[in-house]
Protein backbone atom coordinates (compact mmCIF):
# COMPACT_ATOMS: atom_id res chain seq x y z
CA UNK A 1 0.00 0.00 0.00
CA UNK A 2 1.50 3.43 -1.09
CA UNK A 3 2.19 6.09 1.32
CA UNK A 4 1.39 3.72 4.50
CA UNK A 5 5.28 2.95 5.74
CA UNK A 6 4.01 -0.44 8.45
CA UNK A 7 7.48 -0.73 9.80
CA UNK A 8 9.77 2.49 10.19
CA UNK A 9 13.67 2.02 9.16
CA UNK A 10 13.96 2.51 13.02
CA UNK A 11 11.84 -1.26 13.94
CA UNK A 12 9.05 1.36 14.96
CA UNK A 13 5.07 0.47 13.78
CA UNK A 14 2.48 2.75 13.07
CA UNK A 15 1.39 3.13 16.74
CA UNK A 16 5.12 3.20 18.08
CA UNK A 17 4.87 -0.17 19.09
CA UNK A 18 8.13 -2.84 18.44
CA UNK A 19 7.69 -5.77 15.95
CA UNK A 20 7.46 -8.34 18.55
CA UNK A 21 5.17 -6.28 21.18
CA UNK A 22 1.51 -6.33 22.29
CA UNK A 23 -1.15 -3.92 22.61
CA UNK A 24 -2.60 -3.41 26.32
CA UNK A 25 -4.23 -5.58 27.29
CA UNK A 26 -7.21 -5.63 29.89
CA UNK A 27 -10.21 -7.70 31.12
CA UNK A 28 -12.35 -8.68 33.78
CA UNK A 29 -14.25 -11.46 34.53
CA UNK A 30 -18.13 -11.94 35.79
CA UNK A 31 -19.28 -8.73 34.57
CA UNK A 32 -23.01 -10.00 34.27
CA UNK A 33 -24.68 -11.63 37.05
CA UNK A 34 -27.19 -13.41 35.22
CA UNK A 35 -25.04 -15.36 32.62
CA UNK A 36 -23.47 -18.72 34.00
CA UNK A 37 -20.41 -16.88 33.18
CA UNK A 38 -18.78 -13.74 31.42
CA UNK A 39 -15.97 -12.07 30.59
CA UNK A 40 -14.84 -8.33 29.28
CA UNK A 41 -11.01 -7.96 27.17
CA UNK A 42 -9.77 -5.10 25.79
CA UNK A 43 -6.99 -5.74 23.28
CA UNK A 44 -5.88 -2.47 22.18
CA UNK A 45 -8.77 -0.78 21.00
CA UNK A 46 -10.48 -3.96 20.46
CA UNK A 47 -13.10 -4.83 22.85
CA UNK A 48 -15.00 -7.93 23.29
CA UNK A 49 -17.63 -9.17 25.42
CA UNK A 50 -18.12 -12.88 26.01
CA UNK A 51 -20.82 -14.89 27.74
CA UNK A 52 -21.22 -18.60 28.87
CA UNK A 53 -24.47 -20.04 29.59
CA UNK A 54 -24.79 -23.99 30.27
CA UNK A 55 -24.18 -26.52 30.29
CA UNK A 56 -27.50 -27.21 30.06
CA UNK A 57 -30.25 -28.88 28.56
CA UNK A 58 -29.96 -29.04 24.77
CA UNK A 59 -32.52 -26.13 23.50
CA UNK A 60 -34.88 -25.98 20.51
CA UNK A 61 -34.49 -29.34 18.13
CA UNK A 62 -33.19 -32.32 20.61
CA UNK A 63 -31.81 -34.38 17.72
CA UNK A 64 -28.75 -32.14 17.92
CA UNK A 65 -28.18 -33.27 21.49
CA UNK A 66 -24.84 -35.88 21.45
CA UNK A 67 -25.19 -38.59 23.95
CA UNK A 68 -21.26 -39.00 24.39
CA UNK A 69 -20.84 -35.12 24.79
CA UNK A 70 -21.93 -31.97 25.21
CA UNK A 71 -22.71 -29.46 22.34
CA UNK A 72 -21.32 -26.08 22.03
CA UNK A 73 -23.02 -23.47 20.72
CA UNK A 74 -21.04 -20.43 19.60
CA UNK A 75 -22.42 -16.79 18.28
CA UNK A 76 -20.69 -14.25 17.35
CA UNK A 77 -22.04 -10.98 16.28
CA UNK A 78 -19.95 -7.19 15.93
CA UNK A 79 -22.15 -4.22 17.39
CA UNK A 80 -22.83 -1.35 14.78
CA UNK A 81 -21.29 1.05 16.27
CA UNK A 82 -17.95 -1.10 16.38
CA UNK A 83 -16.06 -0.26 13.09
CA UNK A 84 -15.42 3.53 11.74
CA UNK A 85 -18.37 3.13 9.65
CA UNK A 86 -21.99 2.84 11.20
CA UNK A 87 -23.49 -0.38 9.43
CA UNK A 88 -25.99 -2.73 10.75
CA UNK A 89 -25.18 -6.37 10.80
CA UNK A 90 -27.56 -8.51 10.36
CA UNK A 91 -27.69 -12.23 12.30
CA UNK A 92 -26.27 -14.83 10.34
CA UNK A 93 -24.47 -12.79 7.52
CA UNK A 94 -22.20 -14.76 6.03
CA UNK A 95 -18.50 -12.98 7.81
CA UNK A 96 -20.08 -13.86 11.84
CA UNK A 97 -21.28 -17.47 10.77
CA UNK A 98 -17.68 -18.58 9.89
CA UNK A 99 -16.40 -16.70 12.45
CA UNK A 100 -19.27 -18.61 15.09
CA UNK A 101 -17.71 -21.47 13.59
CA UNK A 102 -14.05 -21.14 13.82
CA UNK A 103 -14.85 -20.46 17.35
CA UNK A 104 -16.75 -23.41 18.17
CA UNK A 105 -14.10 -25.95 16.28
CA UNK A 106 -11.29 -23.54 18.67
CA UNK A 107 -13.12 -24.40 21.82
CA UNK A 108 -14.65 -27.54 21.36
CA UNK A 109 -10.27 -28.14 20.35
CA UNK A 110 -10.18 -27.29 24.44
CA UNK A 111 -13.61 -27.71 26.55
CA UNK A 112 -13.89 -31.47 28.25
CA UNK A 113 -17.36 -31.95 26.56
CA UNK A 114 -17.17 -35.78 27.20
CA UNK A 115 -18.11 -35.09 30.80
CA UNK A 116 -21.08 -33.40 29.80
CA UNK A 117 -23.50 -35.92 27.62
CA UNK A 118 -26.43 -34.52 25.84
CA UNK A 119 -25.95 -31.11 27.13
CA UNK A 120 -25.18 -27.63 25.42
CA UNK A 121 -22.93 -25.18 25.92
CA UNK A 122 -23.26 -21.67 24.76
CA UNK A 123 -20.74 -18.95 23.63
CA UNK A 124 -22.11 -15.81 22.94
CA UNK A 125 -19.78 -13.00 21.75
CA UNK A 126 -19.86 -9.54 20.77
CA UNK A 127 -17.66 -7.00 19.45
CA UNK A 128 -18.02 -3.61 20.77
CA UNK A 129 -15.32 -2.09 19.13
CA UNK A 130 -13.52 -3.29 16.16
CA UNK A 131 -9.78 -2.29 15.86
CA UNK A 132 -8.08 -5.73 14.69
CA UNK A 133 -7.65 -8.92 15.73
CA UNK A 134 -11.33 -9.84 16.19
CA UNK A 135 -11.07 -13.26 16.14
CA UNK A 136 -8.54 -13.47 18.93
CA UNK A 137 -10.31 -11.32 21.27
CA UNK A 138 -13.25 -13.17 21.19
CA UNK A 139 -11.18 -16.41 21.61
CA UNK A 140 -9.52 -15.27 24.71
CA UNK A 141 -12.34 -13.34 25.98
CA UNK A 142 -14.47 -16.43 25.44
CA UNK A 143 -12.06 -18.57 27.43
CA UNK A 144 -12.35 -16.09 30.75
CA UNK A 145 -15.59 -16.48 30.20
CA UNK A 146 -15.51 -20.49 30.27
CA UNK A 147 -13.22 -20.11 33.30
CA UNK A 148 -15.39 -18.09 35.02
CA UNK A 149 -18.25 -20.35 34.10
CA UNK A 150 -16.84 -22.82 36.08
CA UNK A 151 -16.54 -25.60 32.94
CA UNK A 152 -13.78 -27.97 33.06
CA UNK A 153 -11.17 -27.04 30.38
CA UNK A 154 -7.42 -28.89 29.37
CA UNK A 155 -5.75 -25.12 29.63
CA UNK A 156 -6.65 -21.56 28.28
CA UNK A 157 -6.89 -20.86 24.73
CA UNK A 158 -4.83 -17.89 23.72
CA UNK A 159 -5.06 -16.37 20.62
CA UNK A 160 -3.56 -13.82 18.99
CA UNK A 161 -2.78 -12.57 15.17
CA UNK A 162 0.47 -12.02 13.68
CA UNK A 163 1.61 -10.60 10.07
CA UNK A 164 4.86 -10.08 7.76
CA UNK A 165 6.15 -6.91 6.66
CA UNK A 166 9.60 -6.52 5.01
CA UNK A 167 10.99 -9.85 6.04
CA UNK A 168 9.88 -9.17 9.75
CA UNK A 169 7.12 -11.19 11.63
CA UNK A 170 4.79 -8.47 13.56
CA UNK A 171 2.47 -9.49 16.45
CA UNK A 172 -0.63 -8.50 17.68
CA UNK A 173 -1.83 -7.03 14.52
CA UNK A 174 -3.96 -3.30 14.76
CA UNK A 175 -6.91 -2.95 12.09
CA UNK A 176 -4.39 -0.67 9.97
CA UNK A 177 -1.83 -2.78 9.78
CA UNK A 178 -4.38 -5.92 8.62
CA UNK A 179 -6.09 -4.17 6.25
CA UNK A 180 -2.93 -2.80 4.66
CA UNK A 181 -2.31 -5.76 2.22
CA UNK A 182 -0.51 -8.30 4.21
CA UNK A 183 -0.45 -11.87 5.23
CA UNK A 184 -2.40 -12.00 8.48
CA UNK A 185 -1.98 -15.27 10.28
CA UNK A 186 -4.44 -15.80 13.84
CA UNK A 187 -3.17 -18.13 15.91
CA UNK A 188 -4.98 -20.06 18.82
CA UNK A 189 -3.05 -22.05 21.38
CA UNK A 190 -2.88 -24.15 24.33
CA UNK A 191 -0.10 -22.28 25.78
CA UNK A 192 1.12 -24.88 27.84
CA UNK A 193 1.36 -28.25 25.88
CA UNK A 194 1.71 -25.70 22.77
CA UNK A 195 -0.82 -27.41 20.58
CA UNK A 196 -2.46 -25.76 18.29
CA UNK A 197 -6.31 -25.03 17.93
CA UNK A 198 -6.81 -23.50 15.00
CA UNK A 199 -4.64 -21.84 12.66
CA UNK A 200 -6.04 -19.54 9.82
CA UNK A 201 -4.15 -17.60 7.09
CA UNK A 202 -5.67 -15.49 4.36
CA UNK A 203 -3.37 -14.17 1.77
CA UNK A 204 -0.16 -15.40 0.29
CA UNK A 205 3.20 -16.02 1.77
CA UNK A 206 6.76 -17.83 0.75
CA UNK A 207 6.70 -20.82 2.63
CA UNK A 208 10.42 -20.28 4.06
CA UNK A 209 8.91 -17.19 5.88
CA UNK A 210 6.12 -19.77 7.46
CA UNK A 211 8.11 -21.00 10.69
CA UNK A 212 9.18 -17.78 11.71
CA UNK A 213 5.87 -16.34 11.49
CA UNK A 214 4.56 -19.04 13.31
CA UNK A 215 6.88 -18.81 15.97
CA UNK A 216 5.67 -15.16 16.28
CA UNK A 217 2.58 -15.63 16.64
CA UNK A 218 3.31 -18.55 19.26
CA UNK A 219 5.32 -16.38 21.29
CA UNK A 220 2.57 -13.74 21.23
CA UNK A 221 0.02 -15.72 22.61
CA UNK A 222 2.36 -17.32 25.09
CA UNK A 223 3.03 -13.40 26.36
CA UNK A 224 -0.77 -13.01 26.36
CA UNK A 225 -1.47 -16.55 28.43
CA UNK A 226 0.48 -14.77 31.01
CA UNK A 227 -1.97 -11.57 31.41
CA UNK A 228 -4.98 -13.89 31.17
CA UNK A 229 -3.36 -16.27 33.98
CA UNK A 230 -3.00 -12.99 35.76
CA UNK A 231 -6.63 -12.19 35.35
CA UNK A 232 -7.86 -15.33 36.41
CA UNK A 233 -5.56 -15.80 39.77
CA UNK A 234 -6.48 -12.12 40.72
CA UNK A 235 -10.35 -12.82 40.41
CA UNK A 236 -9.85 -16.57 41.92
CA UNK A 237 -8.15 -14.74 45.30
CA UNK A 238 -10.66 -11.41 45.27
CA UNK A 239 -13.95 -14.13 45.20
CA UNK A 240 -12.23 -16.77 48.03
CA UNK A 241 -11.46 -14.46 50.33
CA UNK A 242 -15.29 -12.95 50.05
CA UNK A 243 -17.06 -16.69 49.87
CA UNK A 244 -14.37 -17.23 53.57
CA UNK A 245 -16.88 -17.92 56.18
CA UNK B 1 -41.07 12.90 39.67
CA UNK B 2 -37.89 12.44 41.99
CA UNK B 3 -35.01 10.34 40.05
CA UNK B 4 -32.52 8.41 41.24
CA UNK B 5 -29.44 8.71 39.33
CA UNK B 6 -25.95 7.19 39.61
CA UNK B 7 -22.92 7.16 37.80
CA UNK B 8 -20.80 3.45 37.33
CA UNK B 9 -18.17 3.05 40.19
CA UNK B 10 -16.06 0.08 40.53
CA UNK B 11 -16.95 -2.41 43.19
CA UNK B 12 -14.76 -2.43 46.13
CA UNK B 13 -14.70 -5.34 48.46
CA UNK B 14 -15.01 -4.41 51.98
CA UNK B 15 -14.26 -8.04 53.37
CA UNK B 16 -10.68 -8.40 52.50
CA UNK B 17 -9.80 -5.44 55.11
CA UNK B 18 -11.34 -7.83 57.54
CA UNK B 19 -9.70 -11.29 56.64
CA UNK B 20 -6.58 -10.40 55.33
CA UNK B 21 -5.59 -12.98 52.40
CA UNK B 22 -6.47 -16.24 52.07
CA UNK B 23 -5.13 -18.22 53.92
CA UNK B 24 -3.19 -21.79 53.05
CA UNK B 25 -5.97 -21.97 50.44
CA UNK B 26 -4.86 -23.75 47.07
CA UNK B 27 -5.78 -21.96 44.08
CA UNK B 28 -5.54 -23.43 40.88
CA UNK B 29 -7.01 -22.57 37.41
CA UNK B 30 -7.43 -24.54 34.61
CA UNK B 31 -4.02 -26.40 32.91
CA UNK B 32 -2.31 -26.27 36.27
CA UNK B 33 0.14 -29.12 37.28
CA UNK B 34 -1.38 -30.15 41.03
CA UNK B 35 0.74 -33.63 41.25
CA UNK B 36 2.83 -35.34 39.31
CA UNK B 37 2.65 -38.47 42.12
CA UNK B 38 0.31 -41.07 40.35
CA UNK B 39 -0.24 -42.29 43.96
CA UNK B 40 -3.68 -40.04 44.26
CA UNK B 41 -6.99 -40.87 42.27
CA UNK B 42 -8.65 -37.89 40.39
CA UNK B 43 -11.57 -36.43 41.15
CA UNK B 44 -14.06 -33.80 39.74
CA UNK B 45 -12.41 -31.02 37.88
CA UNK B 46 -9.23 -32.33 37.14
CA UNK B 47 -7.72 -34.32 34.07
CA UNK B 48 -4.39 -36.45 33.45
CA UNK B 49 -2.61 -35.22 31.26
CA UNK B 50 0.36 -37.36 30.31
CA UNK B 51 0.41 -39.17 34.02
CA UNK B 52 0.28 -35.68 35.75
CA UNK B 53 -3.15 -34.78 37.58
CA UNK B 54 -3.80 -31.80 35.99
CA UNK B 55 -6.63 -29.11 37.04
CA UNK B 56 -9.24 -28.49 34.06
CA UNK B 57 -11.34 -25.33 36.21
CA UNK B 58 -10.45 -22.69 38.52
CA UNK B 59 -11.12 -22.86 41.93
CA UNK B 60 -9.94 -24.43 45.15
CA UNK B 61 -7.87 -27.84 45.59
CA UNK B 62 -9.82 -30.02 48.08
CA UNK B 63 -7.79 -33.36 49.52
CA UNK B 64 -9.74 -36.61 50.85
CA UNK B 65 -7.11 -38.74 51.91
CA UNK B 66 -5.79 -40.10 48.27
CA UNK B 67 -8.52 -38.20 46.21
CA UNK B 68 -8.19 -35.07 44.72
CA UNK B 69 -10.63 -32.49 43.89
CA UNK B 70 -10.64 -29.15 42.35
CA UNK B 71 -14.03 -26.93 43.47
CA UNK B 72 -15.19 -24.52 41.10
CA UNK B 73 -16.14 -21.21 42.40
CA UNK B 74 -19.25 -20.88 40.71
CA UNK B 75 -20.84 -24.09 38.64
CA UNK B 76 -24.50 -25.06 37.98
CA UNK B 77 -26.07 -27.37 40.75
CA UNK B 78 -24.96 -30.98 41.37
CA UNK B 79 -27.75 -32.74 42.74
CA UNK B 80 -27.53 -35.51 45.38
CA UNK B 81 -29.71 -37.44 46.73
CA UNK B 82 -32.36 -36.13 49.38
CA UNK B 83 -31.31 -32.14 48.15
CA UNK B 84 -34.42 -30.12 48.37
CA UNK B 85 -35.17 -28.16 45.17
CA UNK B 86 -37.34 -25.39 43.89
CA UNK B 87 -38.21 -26.05 39.80
CA UNK B 88 -39.93 -24.88 36.94
CA UNK B 89 -41.82 -27.02 34.93
CA UNK B 90 -40.46 -27.09 31.13
CA UNK B 91 -42.34 -30.16 29.57
CA UNK B 92 -45.05 -32.40 30.48
CA UNK B 93 -44.11 -36.01 28.65
CA UNK B 94 -45.53 -39.06 28.52
CA UNK B 95 -45.59 -40.20 32.95
CA UNK B 96 -43.32 -37.86 33.59
CA UNK B 97 -42.18 -33.77 33.90
CA UNK B 98 -39.47 -32.07 32.92
CA UNK B 99 -38.67 -29.69 35.22
CA UNK B 100 -35.83 -27.10 34.77
CA UNK B 101 -33.57 -26.83 38.32
CA UNK B 102 -30.58 -24.96 37.36
CA UNK B 103 -28.72 -28.21 36.77
CA UNK B 104 -26.80 -29.29 34.04
CA UNK B 105 -30.12 -31.30 32.48
CA UNK B 106 -33.65 -30.77 33.14
CA UNK B 107 -34.37 -33.24 36.05
CA UNK B 108 -36.90 -35.68 35.87
CA UNK B 109 -40.59 -36.07 38.06
CA UNK B 110 -42.41 -39.06 37.25
CA UNK B 111 -46.00 -39.06 37.69
CA UNK B 112 -45.67 -42.04 39.49
CA UNK B 113 -43.51 -39.72 42.49
CA UNK B 114 -46.06 -37.46 43.02
CA UNK B 115 -49.00 -37.37 45.42
CA UNK B 116 -51.91 -36.68 43.74
CA UNK B 117 -55.19 -35.12 44.98
CA UNK B 118 -57.05 -37.31 47.01
CA UNK B 119 -54.34 -38.30 49.08
CA UNK B 120 -54.96 -41.65 48.43
CA UNK B 121 -52.58 -44.31 47.15
CA UNK B 122 -53.10 -45.70 44.32
CA UNK B 123 -52.02 -47.34 40.63
CA UNK B 124 -51.59 -44.42 37.97
CA UNK B 125 -54.20 -44.85 35.41
CA UNK B 126 -54.16 -44.20 31.54
CA UNK B 127 -56.45 -41.11 33.03
CA UNK B 128 -54.22 -39.82 35.19
CA UNK B 129 -51.62 -39.78 32.17
CA UNK B 130 -54.33 -38.19 30.48
CA UNK B 131 -55.00 -35.14 33.03
CA UNK B 132 -51.51 -34.43 34.26
CA UNK B 133 -51.44 -30.99 32.60
CA UNK B 134 -54.45 -30.11 35.17
CA UNK B 135 -51.64 -30.75 37.97
CA UNK B 136 -48.58 -29.16 36.68
CA UNK B 137 -48.37 -27.79 33.40
CA UNK B 138 -45.49 -25.67 31.74
CA UNK B 139 -44.37 -22.77 33.92
CA UNK B 140 -45.41 -23.72 36.72
CA UNK B 141 -43.15 -23.71 40.19
CA UNK B 142 -42.25 -26.79 42.31
CA UNK B 143 -40.63 -27.81 45.61
CA UNK B 144 -39.48 -31.47 45.63
CA UNK B 145 -36.69 -33.51 46.93
CA UNK B 146 -33.88 -35.33 45.02
CA UNK B 147 -34.64 -39.38 44.73
CA UNK B 148 -32.20 -40.76 42.63
CA UNK B 149 -29.20 -39.11 40.00
CA UNK B 150 -29.48 -40.96 36.68
CA UNK B 151 -25.96 -42.39 35.15
CA UNK B 152 -25.68 -38.94 32.89
CA UNK B 153 -26.29 -37.03 35.81
CA UNK B 154 -29.91 -36.33 35.38
CA UNK B 155 -32.02 -35.95 38.74
CA UNK B 156 -34.62 -38.02 39.87
CA UNK B 157 -37.18 -35.42 41.51
CA UNK B 158 -40.01 -36.81 44.18
CA UNK B 159 -43.13 -34.71 45.94
CA UNK B 160 -44.03 -37.59 48.08
CA UNK B 161 -44.30 -34.74 51.54
CA UNK B 162 -47.11 -32.64 51.68
CA UNK B 163 -44.23 -30.46 52.59
CA UNK B 164 -43.29 -30.75 48.60
CA UNK B 165 -45.74 -29.53 45.84
CA UNK B 166 -46.99 -26.75 44.04
CA UNK B 167 -45.86 -23.30 44.62
CA UNK B 168 -48.71 -20.84 44.52
CA UNK B 169 -48.39 -17.08 45.76
CA UNK B 170 -45.06 -15.91 46.27
CA UNK B 171 -41.21 -14.63 44.97
CA UNK B 172 -38.83 -16.76 43.38
CA UNK B 173 -35.14 -15.40 44.04
CA UNK B 174 -32.26 -17.24 42.08
CA UNK B 175 -28.99 -16.99 43.37
CA UNK B 176 -25.73 -19.29 43.08
CA UNK B 177 -26.35 -22.75 44.55
CA UNK B 178 -23.03 -22.36 46.46
CA UNK B 179 -24.44 -19.55 48.41
CA UNK B 180 -27.08 -22.10 50.09
CA UNK B 181 -25.50 -23.60 53.22
CA UNK B 182 -26.47 -27.23 53.96
CA UNK B 183 -29.31 -27.89 56.70
CA UNK B 184 -31.21 -30.35 58.52
CA UNK B 185 -34.61 -28.62 57.55
CA UNK B 186 -34.55 -25.84 54.05
CA UNK B 187 -38.14 -24.88 54.78
CA UNK B 188 -38.61 -22.59 57.43
CA UNK B 189 -40.75 -20.03 58.84
CA UNK B 190 -39.40 -17.06 59.49
CA UNK B 191 -40.37 -15.42 62.80
CA UNK B 192 -40.71 -11.86 60.57
CA UNK B 193 -43.69 -13.24 59.05
CA UNK B 194 -43.25 -14.90 55.62
CA UNK B 195 -42.23 -18.48 55.03
CA UNK B 196 -38.77 -19.43 53.00
CA UNK B 197 -37.65 -22.34 50.73
CA UNK B 198 -34.03 -22.34 50.66
CA UNK B 199 -33.42 -24.80 47.15
CA UNK B 200 -30.49 -26.95 47.65
CA UNK B 201 -30.39 -25.56 43.74
CA UNK B 202 -29.54 -22.23 44.46
CA UNK B 203 -33.73 -20.98 44.12
CA UNK B 204 -34.90 -19.28 46.74
CA UNK B 205 -39.00 -19.25 47.08
CA UNK B 206 -40.44 -16.51 49.88
CA UNK B 207 -44.09 -16.88 50.39
CA UNK B 208 -47.11 -15.71 52.84
CA UNK B 209 -46.84 -18.27 55.80
CA UNK B 210 -49.50 -20.45 55.06
CA UNK B 211 -52.63 -20.58 57.90
CA UNK B 212 -53.29 -24.48 57.44
CA UNK B 213 -52.51 -27.24 55.32
CA UNK B 214 -55.19 -28.82 53.97
CA UNK B 215 -54.37 -32.83 53.49
CA UNK B 216 -56.95 -33.08 51.36
CA UNK B 217 -54.94 -31.51 48.37
CA UNK B 218 -51.79 -33.44 48.78
CA UNK B 219 -49.51 -30.38 48.16
CA UNK B 220 -51.10 -29.77 45.23
CA UNK B 221 -53.70 -26.83 45.94
CA UNK B 222 -52.68 -23.31 45.51
CA UNK B 223 -54.76 -20.39 47.12
CA UNK B 224 -55.46 -17.51 45.10
CA UNK B 225 -56.74 -15.73 47.87
CA UNK B 226 -55.40 -11.66 47.68
CA UNK B 227 -52.02 -11.39 50.16
CA UNK B 228 -52.24 -8.89 53.01
CA UNK B 229 -50.04 -5.73 52.08
CA UNK B 230 -48.62 -6.15 55.15
CA UNK B 231 -47.13 -9.74 53.82
CA UNK B 232 -45.87 -8.46 50.49
CA UNK B 233 -44.43 -5.86 51.93
CA UNK B 234 -42.39 -8.38 54.06
CA UNK B 235 -41.64 -10.44 51.20
CA UNK B 236 -40.13 -7.95 48.99
CA UNK B 237 -38.40 -6.83 51.80
CA UNK B 238 -36.86 -10.44 52.06
CA UNK B 239 -36.39 -10.63 48.66
CA UNK B 240 -33.85 -7.54 48.56
CA UNK B 241 -32.30 -9.19 51.74
CA UNK B 242 -31.59 -12.21 49.82
CA UNK B 243 -29.87 -9.78 47.06
CA UNK B 244 -27.71 -8.14 48.96
CA UNK B 245 -26.30 -11.10 50.83
CA UNK B 246 -26.09 -12.79 47.66
CA UNK B 247 -24.14 -10.18 46.22
CA UNK B 248 -21.80 -10.15 49.30
CA UNK B 249 -21.61 -13.69 48.91
CA UNK B 250 -22.72 -14.64 52.42
CA UNK B 251 -24.02 -18.04 52.71
CA UNK B 252 -28.02 -18.18 53.18
CA UNK B 253 -29.94 -19.83 56.33
CA UNK B 254 -32.76 -18.62 58.75
CA UNK B 255 -30.24 -16.87 60.78
CA UNK B 256 -28.28 -14.94 58.38
CA UNK B 257 -31.62 -14.13 56.52
CA UNK B 258 -33.08 -13.21 59.45
CA UNK B 259 -30.45 -10.79 60.64
CA UNK B 260 -30.35 -9.16 57.71
CA UNK B 261 -34.13 -8.56 57.64
CA UNK B 262 -33.52 -6.78 61.20
CA UNK B 263 -30.70 -4.92 59.97
CA UNK B 264 -32.67 -3.20 57.08
CA UNK B 265 -36.09 -2.59 59.26
CA UNK B 266 -34.00 1.19 59.27
CA UNK B 267 -34.06 1.96 55.73
CA UNK B 268 -37.24 1.66 53.00
CA UNK B 269 -37.47 -1.90 51.18
CA UNK B 270 -36.88 0.24 47.87
CA UNK B 271 -33.73 1.74 49.20
CA UNK B 272 -32.00 -2.22 50.52
CA UNK B 273 -30.94 -2.54 46.43
CA UNK B 274 -28.96 0.54 46.74
CA UNK B 275 -24.97 -0.33 46.71
CA UNK B 276 -24.21 1.92 50.30
CA UNK B 277 -27.55 0.01 51.63
CA UNK B 278 -26.28 -3.19 50.89
CA UNK B 279 -22.65 -2.57 52.25
CA UNK B 280 -23.97 -1.39 55.41
CA UNK B 281 -26.57 -3.75 55.61
CA UNK B 282 -24.34 -7.04 55.19
CA UNK B 283 -21.68 -5.69 56.92
CA UNK B 284 -24.21 -5.56 60.19
CA UNK B 285 -25.03 -8.90 59.87
CA UNK B 286 -21.93 -10.28 59.02
CA UNK B 287 -21.06 -8.77 62.47
CA UNK B 288 -23.99 -10.13 64.31
CA UNK B 289 -23.22 -13.51 62.69
CA UNK B 290 -19.29 -12.84 64.10
CA UNK B 291 -20.77 -12.12 67.31
CA UNK B 292 -23.36 -14.89 67.77
CA UNK B 293 -20.43 -17.68 66.41
CA UNK B 294 -18.76 -16.35 69.49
Amino acid sequence: MAGLELLSDQGYRLDGRKATELRKLQARMGVFGQADGSAYMEQGNTKALAVVYGPHEVRGSRSKSLHDRAVINCQYSMATFSTAERKRRPHGDRKSSEMSLHLKQTFEAAVLTQLYPRSQIDIYVKILQSDGGNYSACVNAATLALVDAGIPMRDYVCACTAGFVEDTPLADLCHAEESGGGTTLSLALLPRSESIALVQMDARLHQDHLPALMEAATVACKGLSKVLDDVVRQHLQEVSVQTRE
Amino acid sequence: MAVDMRLPARKQAFLPAIHSSSDGKHLVVPGDVITSDTGFMRGHGTYMDDEKLTASVAGEVERVNKLICVRPLKTRFNGEVGDVVVGRITEVQQKRWKVGTNSRLDSVLLLSSVNLPGGELRRRSAEDELTMRDYLQEGDLISAEVQSVFSDGALSLHTRSLKYGKLGQGVLVQVSPSLIKRQKTHFHNLTCGASIILGNNGYVWIYPTPGHQDEEAGGYYTSLEPVPLSDREIISRLRNCLLALAAHKVMLYDTSILYCYESSLTHQIKDILKPEIVDEIVMETHQRLLDQEG
